[in-house]
């Protein structure tokens, strides 16, 4: 019963009301995380979808044929380094060293800038040989998952360069922390992903 | 109206609301039959807590409404932990009563398994062979084939009684839901996948079959009339089928493939050996390619090159390499 | 005419890509076309006469200010309300068509509508009460009343809580365009492909990008209520302090985010499929359409969850304060809530036992499907021992309560009948699921949503509603939705489809009539409701309240009705479950001095050019005006960036006027005061 502890004496204000404002907990991180986890959803659709569909070739080029090895362990070192770089990144943001830590953040957008340069050109030879998204079931599938990931990258360079901005023109603020913050998680969310594209999709597409 | 066991009861209240004919409570054959009964039965164990606690709520609304002084009223009773036990308990009794009904019954109409009789107590006879049916929905038609008698009809489907009959279904371009509700329950029809139903006719009879699954504009009209016949008549019916004459073959197809609304019923003397599988794997325009045979080779690491590693690491998980009926994706191999 | 041109002018395609002047259906002389000609004046004069309205007593300034670029959560709680009785009457009309064609298209009559209209109507009908009245209710419900329930000033983001509500409104208007310029999907709510894939026209492409924003934004809104409730709780409310309403928000948000990304997803792999000729559910190419039907499950059964949870928590809170006594076992409503949450995810293949899964699949599936009624079933229960040995007040709300309890109870024994994979072969598709739905959205969605409005309306404006009309509004819903919905189970024993516009058998059509006639009883519903607000606010000084009318139990009736911009002058500090009935048991009293400022969001427009962006976009998608869709893609992209170099948007409410607010005429009766 949740009535039984109480004392019959009359309570003060003060029992009851919070006298003095304190300030508003910010739930800017948590909140991003929990899209984070959203965003898990949106990729894990696409991957059962590659999943029922890698397969499905139609007819057409299958995976061992199409995908370019060479070029991913390329792609995925450009990633992954892009990734210890924005944590170089943070460390700095951590000692207060703004130069130091727009450098760092300036390797990390090149690094990804050239992973989605690189996709690009292997998704245009794809296509050229006549292995694009309408060609069967496994390339839509293919085309759509990676394309996918690679979109939030640019989405995320592009994010990365307001807050390159935003750091030099205001300075580390708090605002500004807490938005880097929500960029490294997001960062390191994509490489993630793409431990999930590189050995799913690309190891065990060649294999099989 | 059969008035057996608590069929009746159940009936009752329904008939007072006019004499109508509550087909999935009173079926004319054994599959439905039997689903019927597991539907019966479950909801019987679902009522005996339903019942109870409607009664109950219409007692405690109003014994304990506000006007009522001589009630009880206890401001603080909020818990309980012996009642707590009850309210999850009842529930949980109820579902494994329900659950475990539910579970055979899966079982034991799966829509895939072969009959083993005929109606309760019948087994069927070891020399019976089930009756083959395949089936196509069109938009907005059903196409029957009946491969050991080399005919075919539009929009009109017979068996004879008590005789298993073995439907196999796909769909040409829509995906509709097969169902005869006096027969079976219904089963979907899938373009480029196949599924199977098991069932039996018990009584002679003209009975209602439609497509249970919105598939487009004409869809409100495709139906036929499905024929429980003695054993003589179904020959006589197969006969007048014969007689009619005409030939299923491509060009025909191609005709009846055309999407149109209310299709008459169509009777064909024979049919091209084949057509059904080539519907199945979505070939049936000469130059396209199987889907059979594209996924065998898929299996087997593409067509169009050939496989460069030289071994084949999907043999064990996919279709065997030669043409043969696909089933539904997630159906295990029946 | 363009059309009339040998070739139209490539400018003609590049400005307005599909669009010509064949894409107003209501210039067709054909039944459809006269249909939506009327529509389409009535609509435009009602228009008209609001947009003059507005002009005339000079509100607009006033409606920007204060409504559409606010960020108060209040505000957008009660806009969503509005959405939703707006989208309530276009489905509802839909529903009437329906009912309309189906009571008269038999035999050699084929009704007015040609299948290709009516099921455009079953389409718009279906996805509309979803997506646009069942979702923007219950958003509406949470967002005005967890905030406060939790102590709080605000929902962690404000800001984003304004554009879910232009996105939801964006996503709306999408679907509310299809009916007067080209056409709408043909296939079904859900958009099941082939007929999805293969319809041609704008139709589906309307589907497809209507209800991308409208989930874009309640994902955001889903990702707003956790984290509010999990970070901004006041002082001392642990989560088993939580009111049952703001678990079930949580329980609901939680979901949300675990399902409606699979919308997303599911809808954009159509989309591609639609646009840029893949091949994810096609039936060639490898495609697979069973793919799409498990996907959108796979939303859609949770879907069914999302609705009804919040009302659980309505009900919830309805029922111990109108019997005067706490909850009973409260643990078991919360761990009950949870156990729903966690199943509903477990059982989407049951809409498809008969695709040919296989026994053990549907066995499975059968047996979650069931286990979702023991939570349910415990939470009647424990309503029915809140009111044993209570004193039930049967005031409006706890009207609809004993509606809910009793139609509900019903639908799920159907409901039970439904998930026994057996006998789900003979009604799958049939009548008899469809009464099942409506028997359970209508029975515990909609009498929810009237329940909780009757009984929060004072709390958001002041005064209370209309008992009279209220209990008409209750018993033409009860009685309407019975006798439509009756029929409708006999006949889906009958063996009986859905979705057929004509029928052969005409011994069938007693039963349809009746239907119509009870359709037609739930539009008197509708129009009782419409009159009861209307008397209400004529009669609103009659019908004031202070803040605490209903001897209410949780913390939003510790404050004023309606409730201050900033919620609370003091953030309340929670030592009991029901915090506030215990507050006034003890006698306490609110402190009348010693006032800080407060600090407060500061309104935006960026919400609302976001969301008008944002549907220019989808428009420009469905039309193939590819210029529009990416320009207004680029300024959604540039509108962020520029909101983002704003770093003040934060206000403070100073002491002073906090003060004067607190002591002033209508709030001075609000401590508790009124019985």
């Amino acid at each position: 019963m949740n009535t039984t502890a109480i004392d019959t004496a009359p309570p003060a204000p003060a029992d009851y009301y919070c006298l003095t404002e304190s300030p508003p907990r910010n739930g800017t991180l948590l909140g991003f995380w929990i899209y984070l986890m959203s965003d898990c959803f949106i990729f894990a659709s696409l991957f059962a979808c590659y999943a029922v569909l890698g397969t499905a070739y139609a007819g057409g080029p299958t995976g061992a044929e199409v995908l370019d090895l060479p070029g991913l362990a390329v792609n995925t070192a450009l990633l992954l380094v892009s990734s210890v770089t924005f944590g170089f990144a943070m460390l700095e943001m951590a000692r207060g060293r703004k130069g130091a830590m727009l450098g760092w953040l300036a390797v990390a957008g090149l690094l990804a800038a050239a992973f989605v340069s690189l996709e690009i050109r292997e998704f245009l030879g794809m296509i050229a040989e006549g292995a694009g998204p309408g060609r069967s079931a496994f390339l839509s599938s293919f085309f759509t998952l990676v394309a996918t990931h690679g979109l939030h990258v640019t989405l995320g360079i592009l994010w990365l360069v307001v807050l390159v901005v935003q750091s030099i023109r205001f300075g580390l603020t708090e605002d500004n922390v807490r938005r880097l913050r929500c960029l490294s998680m997001f960062w390191h969310f994509l490489d993630l992903v793409w431990v999930g594209v590189f050995s799913y999709v690309y190891l065990v597409g060649v294999v099989r | 109206m059969s008035v057996k066991r608590f069929r009746g009861l159940l009936l009752l209240p329904l008939l007072l609301l006019g004499g109508c004919n509550l087909v999935l409570l009173d079926p004319s054959g054994d599959v439905a039959r039997q689903q019927s009964d597991i539907m019966i039965t479950t909801t019987i164990i679902v009522a005996l807590i339903i019942v109870p606690v409607l009664i109950a709520i219409g007692i405690v609304a109003w014994r304990y409404r506000a006007s009522n002084q001589r009630a009880k009223y206890d401001p603080e009773w909020d818990h309980s932990p012996q009642l707590e036990l009850v309210v999850w308990a009842v529930p949980l009794l109820i579902i494994i009563a329900v659950g475990a009904v539910s579970w055979i019954g899966t079982h034991q109409v799966d829509p895939f398994r072969p009959l083993d009789r005929i109606a309760p107590g019948k087994p069927v006879a070891a020399d019976v062979k089930p009756l083959e049916v395949d089936v196509v929905s069109l938009r907005w038609k059903w196409l029957f084939l009946y491969p050991q008698y080399g005919v075919a009809t539009v929009n009109e489907l017979a068996a004879p009684i008590d005789r298993p009959i073995r439907f196999k279904l796909t769909a040409d371009t829509m995906m509709d839901s097969f169902f005869v509700p006096a027969l079976a329950g219904q089963i979907y029809t899938m373009p480029g996948m196949q599924t199977v139903l098991h069932g039996v006719i018990n009584k002679p009879g003209e009975y209602r079959g439609f497509s249970a699954n919105f598939s487009g504009s004409g869809f409100t009209d495709m139906r036929f009339r499905f024929h429980g016949l003695s054993a003589q008549d179904f020959d006589q019916w197969v006969a007048k089928v014969r007689a009619a004459g005409g030939d299923l073959d491509r060009a025909a197809y191609d005709q009846l493939r055309q999407p149109s609304r209310d299709a008459p019923v169509h009777y064909y003397a024979k049919f091209d050996a084949g057509l059904y599988d080539r519907i199945l794997n979505l070939c049936v325009d000469p130059g396209e390619t199987c889907k059979s045979q594209m996924m065998a080779a898929d299996a087997k690491g593409g067509e169009a090159m050939q496989d460069p590693h030289g071994h084949d690491p999907h043999a064990m998980s996919m279709p065997a390499a030669a043409p043969q009926p696909l089933s539904a994706p997630a159906a295990p191999a029946h | 005419m363009l059309e009339a041109m040998p070739h139209r002018a490539a400018i003609w395609n590049f400005l307005f890509g599909r669009l010509t002047f064949h894409s107003f259906p209501f210039l067709n002389a054909d039944t459809e076309g006269r249909i939506l000609l009327v529509t389409f004046f009535v609509v435009v004069i009602v228009g008209l006469a609001i947009f003059a309205a507005i002009t005339k007593y000079r509100k607009w300034g006033y409606l920007w200010r204060e409504w559409f670029t606010s960020v108060d959560h209040k505000k957008l709680g009660i806009m969503y309300m509005i959405l939703g009785t707006v989208m309530l009457l276009r489905g509802f009309s839909d529903a009437i068509m329906m009912r309309a064609q189906q009571a008269y298209a038999f035999g050699p009559h084929m009704g007015y509508l040609p299948p290709e209209h009516y099921n455009q109507i079953f389409s718009a009908h279906g996805a509309i009460m979803i997506f646009f009245v069942g979702m923007a209710y219950i958003v509406g419900l949470m967002n005005y009343i967890m905030p406060l329930q939790i102590g709080s000033r605000d929902v962690a983001f404000p800001y984003l809580n304004n554009l879910s509500f232009w996105f939801t409104c964006g996503g709306a208007l999408m679907f509310m365009t299809s009916l007067f310029l080209g056409d709408f999907s043909m296939a079904g709510w859900l958009g099941y492909p082939p007929v999805s894939e293969l319809q041609q026209g704008p139709g589906v492409d309307y589907y497809i990008w209507g209800l991308q924003l409208s989930g874009v934004g309640t994902l955001l809104t889903g990702i707003n209520f956790v984290v509010t409730i999990l970070k901004m709780r006041a002082p001392g409310m642990t989560l088993m302090k939580m009111p049952v309403f703001t678990w079930t928000t949580l329980a609901t948000s939680g979901l949300i985010i675990a399902t409606f990304p699979v919308l997303t997803a599911t809808l954009f792999l159509l989309g591609l499929d639609r646009y840029v000729g893949t091949h994810f559910f096609t039936n060639g190419f490898g495609g697979n359409l069973m793919m799409y039907i498990n996907l959108i499950w796979v939303w859609g059964h949770p879907e069914v969850y999302i609705l009804i949870l919040p009302l659980f928590g309505v009900f919830s809170e309805i029922v111990p304060t109108f019997s005067g006594k706490p909850l009973f076992a409260y643990s078991s409503m919360v761990y009950a809530t949870i156990a729903i949450m966690i199943l509903s995810y477990l059982v989407w293949l049951h809409h498809f036992f008969t695709m040919g899964s296989g026994a053990d699949v549907n066995s499975f599936f059968s047996l979650t499907t069931m286990m979702i009624s023991i939570p349910t079933g415990v939470k009647i229960f424990n309503w029915l021992f809140t009111m044993y040995r209570g004193r039930v007040r049967y005031t409006v709300p706890m009207l609809w309560t004993m509606g809910f309890l009793f139609t509900f109870t019903i639908g799920g024994m159907t409901g039970v009948m439904l998930s026994v994979a057996p006998a789900d072969f003979l009604l799958h598709n049939s009548l008899f699921l469809i009464a099942h739905f409506h028997n359970v959205i209508i029975g515990g969605v909609v009498f929810g949503v009237f329940a909780a409005v009757n009984f929060w309306f004072p709390k958001a404006f002041g005064f209370k509603l209309d008992e009279f009309w209220g209990k008409a509004t209750f018993w033409f819903w009860l009685i309407g939705f019975w006798v439509a919905f009756g029929p409708l189970y006999i006949l889906g024993l009958m063996g009986v489809t859905r979705r057929l516009s004509h029928f052969e058998d005409p011994s069938l059509q007693p039963y349809f009539i009746v239907a119509a006639f009870g359709a037609f009883l739930i539009a008197l519903g509708i129009l009782s409701f419409i009159i009861q607000i209307y008397v209400s606010i004529v009669r609103r000084k009659q019908y004031a309240v202070g803040g605490d009318p209903w001897d209410g139990r949780t913390l939003e009736w510790s404050t004023t009705s309606p409730p201050p911009d900033y919620n609370y002058a003091f953030i309340p500090m929670v030592r009991h479950r029901d915090a506030w009935a215990t507050m006034k048991k003890l006698g306490f009293t609110r402190p009348r001095d010693g006032f800080n400022d407060i600090h407060m969001p500061k309104n935006t427009a960026m919400g609302i050019v976001v969301g008008a962006l944002s549907f220019a976009c989808a428009f420009g998608l469905v039309w193939y005006i590819w210029w529009l869709a990416a320009a207004s893609l680029l300024g959604v992209v540039i509108a962020s960036i520029v909101h983002s170099f704003n770093y003040h948007q934060h206000h403070h409410i100073p002491a002073d006027e906090v003060r004067r607010f607190e002591s002033g005429g209508p709030q001075a009766a609000a401590q508790g005061a009124s019985a």
